[in-house]
C-alpha cells in the first residue's frame, strides 16, 4: 500500500536524522594542562547534547556595573565593552566553552562549566586591571599644600584627633568608632588634622600612614574640601598593601601626577615568571610600538624620578626610580606573592581593562560531583519511570500497548535529537520535565486506544474502529497539548536557565509525542491491519 | 483484554457536597499553615546565600551553628540534605537586608570560614553555592508573578476561544481550585518555593486543564448525542466514559512523578512533590469541581435554548440541522444514572 510506504519513509527519515543528530562527535576543548598550567586543545568525543551548569557543574555569575561609588552614565555601553574584555579573559582562562553574554541592557552573564575554583574565576572576572604609570610628586607640591588642606579641614569643622569628640569621629566614618576612640588618646597635640597623620616616606611624594589609621585618612582625603585644596595636577593613591617599617605596619600614600605617562592600553604582552635571584613573582610586559615610543620619551625626561605603577588605583610596590630611558619592555614586581597570582595578573593585563568595575549580583556554583549525581539520579528516575509506563501500557493494552511502547522509544529518540539539533540545553529540571513528559506522552495513545475500544463496542468493524478512533481522539489530544505548550512557552519567556531548560524539554517532548503517538502508532496499526487482513479481534 | 472501569456507572456528581467539604477543609488547613508559618521562599526570591556542603565526617548541627554564630552569621538556617554528612546552610536577606549586593558574597565567604573552624580546612567540599543579590531576587519575584498571571490570561483566552463561556468558567474555577490547593499543600509540607516549583505549579495548571478539557469535550459530544438526558446525567456519563482514560493516564504520569520523587535526588524533590500532588488535585478537580460547578452555573444561567443544556458549547451548528456526523452513532449503552 503506497500510503503505508510513504509513512514509513517519513518515519525512517526522522529516525535517521535523529540518530545523526545524536552520534558522538569530536569536539575540540581548551583545557588547562595540569602540569605546565598552559592552555592546550584536546579532542573529546561526546554526544552533542548541551548539559546545563547544574548537570555538569560550574559557575554562573550575573554581573552589573558597580554603581555604588558613583553612577555610571551609560551602563549599556560599559557592559558591552566589559563583555569583550571578559570574553578574551575567559578564553585564556582555560574553561571549556565559556559563556559570556549580555542579558537585558546592563547585565552580563558569565557561565564557566566545569570550573573548580570559583574564587579564582571571580577574581579574574572582577578585576578591572586598569594599569597606568605615573611620576610621583617630585616637586613636593602636595607637601606644600598640606597647611592649606589642614586649614580647610579645620574650617569645615573637622577637629584634630587630639581634641575631637567621639561623636564627631563617629559621624566621620559612620560606625568604626571604637578603633578611632582608642587611637585618639595616643595622638596628642597635633598641629594639623591631616598632616599629623602623615609621615614623610623615603622618596619624593611618598607618605606613610599607620595601618590602623588609614581608613580615617582615606575618609579625610575623600572630603570635598580636601580634594579642592590638593594642587592641580596632583592626585593621591594608596599603596596596594600595608608594609612593615620599623616593625610597625604602615600603609603608603603616594602623591602622584594626575597625568599617566602611559596606560595599560599600550600593553601588548604580559607574562608571569619567577625571578631566579630574588625569588620574586614578576610580570614582564611589552608595549606596543606607539606605546614604547611614548614611554621612551617620557622616561628620558624623568630620569631619576620615581615612577608609580598603579593597578586599579593602587600603587604596586614601592615606586622604582627611573635610571635610564626605558623602551618597550618592563616588568612589575609582585614580591613574595605566588606565581599563580602573577599569571592571573598577566592574563588580566593581556586581555585588557574593564571599563568600569563590575559587581556580582547573582552567583550559582555547583560542583561537578553534584552535577554527576544529578545526572545519575535523573537518568535512574527516567529509566524506572519508562519501565513503569511500559509495564502499564503493555499490561493493559497488550499488543497495541506494545506498539505504543515502540512509539515511546522513538519519542525518547526524537526528544533527545530535538534538544541536540536545536542546541537546547538540558538542565536538571529539564531532565525532570523529560521524565514527566514520558508519562504525559502516552496520554495521546491512551485517548486513541480508549476511543478505538469504544468504537469497537459500538459494533464498528475493526478497520473503521481504528480509523474513527484516531479521528475522534484528535480533538481531545490537540486541546490537551495546546494548553501545556502555552504554559511551557510562558515559562520559557519568563524563566531563568534551569526553568527554561524545563520548558524547552516539555515543548520538544510534546511535539515529539504528537509525532510518535499519532503518526508512528497509526502507521504501525496500518501495517498490522494490512498484514492480518483476516483479523477480527484487535489486541487492545 | 483488561478493562478497568468498563461500563462504569458511578454517580460522581452525587458526592459533590462531600467533595467540596473535603477540599474546603484541606484549603482551610493550608490557609492556617500559610498564615502562621508563611511560605518558605527559596533564596532565589528573597535574596541571600545558600551553601551546600558535603562533610567528610559526621558533625552535629549544633556544632556547625556555633561556628556560624562565631563568624557573625546569626539566624542562618541549617538543614541536612539527603544524608547525614550533607548540609544546606541558608542565610536569607531581609532582616539584615541592607547588606546589599556585596553582602551575599561576604556571607558566602563567612560560611567558608565557619566551616574551616568547625570541621577543618579540606575536610569538606562545597557542592553548591548560591549568592543572590536583593535586586535579582526582586526581579525573579516579579518574573514568577508575571508568569503566573500571564499563564492565567492565556488559559482564559484559550478557554474562551475553545469553549462556550459556561464551560470556560467551570474550567477556570477548577483550575483556580488546583492552584489554591497546591499552595496549601506547599505550605503544609513546608516545601521550598523556587522558580522551578513555580514552574511545577504552572505545569499542574496545564495538566489539570487538560484533564478538565478532555471530560468537557466528552460532555459536549454527549450533549449532542443524548438529547433526552439532563446535564446531571450527561456529566456523570461523560466522567464514567472517560474514566478508563483518566485511570491510565494519571497512572502513567503518577508513575513517572513518583519515580522522580523517590529517585531523582534532593534538588528536584520539591518539584516532584508538587507535581505528584498536582496530578491528584488535577484529577479530583476535573471530576468534583469542574463538573458540579458547570451544573451549578447551568442552573443559575440556563442555556437559551428551550431544552436548556442542549445548546452547550456547540461551535458546530445546532445538532438538529447538522448533517449526520460520525460521532452521532447511537449508543447501545443507555446511561442510567442512579440518582
Amino acid at each position: 500500500m503506497g500510503k503505508i510506504r510513504q509513512r514509513l519513509y517519513v518515519i525512517v527519515g526522522l529516525i535517521v536524522v535523529s540518530i545523526l543528530a545524536l552520534i558522538p562527535r569530536n569536539k575540540i576543548e581548551r583545557v588547562v594542562d595540569a602540569k605546565t598550567g598552559a592552555l592546550k586543545d584536546t579532542t573529546v568525543r561526546r554526544v552533542p547534547i548541551n548539559y546545563g551548569l547544574d548537570l555538569r557543574g560550574g559557575i554562573h555569575l550575573a554581573l552589573e556595573v558597580d554603581q555604588s561609588k558613583g553612577p555610571v552614565p551609560d551602563c549599556a555601553d560599559a557592559i558591552q565593552r566589559a563583555e569583550r574584555v571578559i570574553r578574551t579573559r575567559m578564553n585564556e582562562f582555560g574553561t571549556k566553552e565559556p559563556v559570556v553574554q549580555i542579558q537585558g541592557r546592563c547585565r552580563l552573564i558569565v557561565e564557566l562549566a566545569g570550573e573548580k575554583d570559583p574564587a579564582r574565576a571571580r577574581g579574574v572576572i572582577q578585576r578591572t586591571a586598569f594599569l597606568e604609570f605615573r611620576i610621583t610628586d617630585m616637586k613636593g607640591l602636595f607637601k606644600d599644600a598640606l597647611p592649606q588642606i589642614d586649614a580647610a579641614l579645620r574650617k569645615a569643622g573637622v577637629k584634630s584627633r587630639s581634641n575631637a569628640a567621639p561623636s564627631a569621629v563617629a559621624q566621620l566614618f559612620g560606625g568604626d568608632t571604637t578603633k578611632a576612640a582608642r587611637d585618639s588618646a595616643a595622638e596628642a597635640n597635633a598641629p594639623g588634622v591631616l598632616s599629623s597623620l602623615l609621615f614623610q616616606g623615603q622618596l619624593a611624594g611618598e607618605y606613610l600612614v599607620q595601618d590602623e589609621q588609614w581608613l580615617l585618612v582615606d575618609s579625610l582625603i575623600a572630603r570635598p574640601e580636601v580634594t579642592a585644596a590638593i594642587p592641580r595636577g596632583i592626585e593621591l593613591r594608596w599603596g596596594a598593601q600595608s608594609e612593615s617599617r620599623n616593625a610597625r605596619p604602615y600603609r603608603a600614600l603616594y602623591a602622584v601626577e594626575s597625568r599617566p605617562i602611559i596606560t595599560g592600553e599600550e600593553l601588548v604582552k604580559a607574562q608571569a615568571r619567577r625571578d631566579q635571584l630574588t625569588n620574586q613573582s614578576i610580570v614582564a610586559f611589552q608595549l606596543s610600538r606607539r606605546g614604547a615610543r611614548k614611554f621612551a620619551d617620557e622616561t628620558a625626561r624623568h630620569i631619576n624620578d620615581y615612577m608609580a605603577i598603579i593597578l586599579d588605583g593602587r600603587v604596586q610596590g614601592q615606586p622604582p626610580i627611573i635610571r635610564s630611558q626605558i623602551g618597550a619592555n618592563g616588568q612589575i614586581e609582585l614580591g613574595t606573592k605566588p606565581l599563580q597570582e602573577a599569571s592571573d595578573l598577566a592574563l588580566v593585563l593581556r586581555a585588557g581593562a574593564l571599563p568600569a568595575p563590575l559587581t556580582i549580583v547573582d552567583e550559582r556554583t555547583i560542583s561537578a560531583s553534584l552535577g554527576a549525581d544529578s545526572i545519575h539520579d535523573g537518568v535512574l528516575a527516567g529509566v524506572v519511570g519508562i519501565l513503569l509506563v511500559v509495564v502499564i501500557m503493555i499490561g493493559y493494552y497488550r499488543l497495541s500497548g506494545a506498539l505504543a511502547v515502540a512509539a515511546l522509544t522513538l519519542y525518547c529518540l526524537f526528544t533527545l535529537a530535538g534538544l541536540a539539533l536545536f542546541g537546547f540545553t538540558l538542565t536538571l529540571p529539564g531532565l525532570a520535565g523529560f521524565v514527566l513528559s514520558i508519562g504525559i506522552a502516552v496520554d495521546a495513545n491512551v485517548l486513541i486506544f480508549e476511543r478505538i475500544r469504544e468504537e469497537l463496542v459500538h459494533g464498528k468493524s475493526l478497520r473503521l474502529a481504528v480509523e474513527d478512533g484516531f479521528l475522534h481522539a484528535m480533538n481531545a489530544i490537540v486541546d490537551s497539548n495546546v494548553s501545556t505548550i502555552l504554559t511551557a512557552l510562558i515559562l520559557y519567556a519568563v524563566g531563568t536557565g534551569p526553568v527554561q531548560g524545563f520548558a524547552i524539554t516539555l515543548i520538544v517532548g510534546i511535539i515529539a509525542s504528537m509525532i510518535s503517538a499519532i503518526f508512528v502508532v497509526k502507521t504501525l496499526f496500518l501495517i498490522w491491519l494490512q498484514r492480518r487482513p483476516d483479523m477480527v479481534t484487535l489486541s487492545i | 483484554m483488561i478493562r478497568l472501569f468498563d461500563k462504569a456507572n458511578y454517580d460522581f456528581i452525587k458526592w459533590r457536597r462531600w467533595a467540596f467539604s473535603l477540599t474546603g477543609a484541606i484549603m482551610l488547613v493550608g490557609l492556617g499553615f500559610l498564615l502562621t508559618r508563611g511560605i518558605n521562599y527559596s533564596i532565589e526570591f528573597t535574596g541571600g546565600t545558600l551553601v551546600q556542603v558535603e562533610l567528610q565526617k559526621q558533625v552535629p548541627i549544633a556544632e556547625l551553628r556555633t561556628a556560624l554564630d562565631q563568624v557573625g552569621l546569626h539566624g542562618a538556617d541549617i538543614q541536612t540534605f539527603g544524608s547525614d554528612t550533607s548540609f544546606v546552610i541558608r542565610a536569607r536577606l531581609g532582616a539584615e537586608g541592607d547588606q546589599g549586593e556585596a553582602g551575599t558574597q561576604a556571607v558566602a565567604a563567612a560560611v567558608g570560614r565557619a566551616l574551616d573552624q568547625a570541621v577543618g580546612p579540606g575536610q569538606y567540599t562545597i557542592e553548591r553555592r548560591e549568592a543572590v543579590g536583593p535586586k535579582v531576587g526582586r526581579e525573579l519575584q516579579g518574573k514568577a508573578l508575571l508568569a503566573i498571571l500571564f499563564s492565567f490570561v492565556v488559559t482564559l483566552i484559550y478557554l474562551a476561544v475553545r469553549f462556550e463561556w459556561r464551560f470556560g468558567l467551570a474550567a477556570v474555577v477548577a483550575t483556580a481550585h488546583d492552584v489554591v490547593a497546591t499552595i496549601a499543600f506547599i505550605s503544609v509540607m513546608h516545601l521550598e518555593v523556587s522558580l522551578v516549583v513555580v514552574g511545577a505549579v504552572l505545569t499542574v495548571v496545564g495538566y489539570s486543564l487538560n484533564d478538565t478539557i478532555i471530560i468537557f469535550d466528552r460532555v459536549r459530544e454527549n450533549l449532542r448525542k443524548y438529547r433526552r438526558q439532563n446535564l446531571y446525567e450527561i456529566l456523570n456519563l461523560s466522567i464514567n466514559e472517560t474514566l478508563p482514560r483518566s485511570v491510565l493516564t494519571h497512572g502513567t504520569t503518577i508513575a513517572t512523578t513518583l519515580s522522580l520523587l523517590v529517585l531523582a535526588g534532593e534538588v528536584i524533590r520539591p518539584f516532584a512533590w508538587v507535581m505528584s500532588f498536582g496530578i491528584f488535585t488535577g484529577t479530583f478537580s476535573s471530576i468534583y469541581i469542574a463538573a458540579p460547578v458547570l451544573l451549578w452555573i447551568e442552573k443559575r444561567w440556563p442555556g437559551e435554548d428551550a431544552r436548556g443544556a442542549r445548546t452547550f458549547g456547540s461551535r458546530a451548528p445546532a445538532p438538529q440541522f447538522a448533517p449526520a456526523t460520525p460521532t452521532a452513532s447511537p449508543s447501545p449503552r443507555t446511561p442510567q444514572p442512579t440518582r
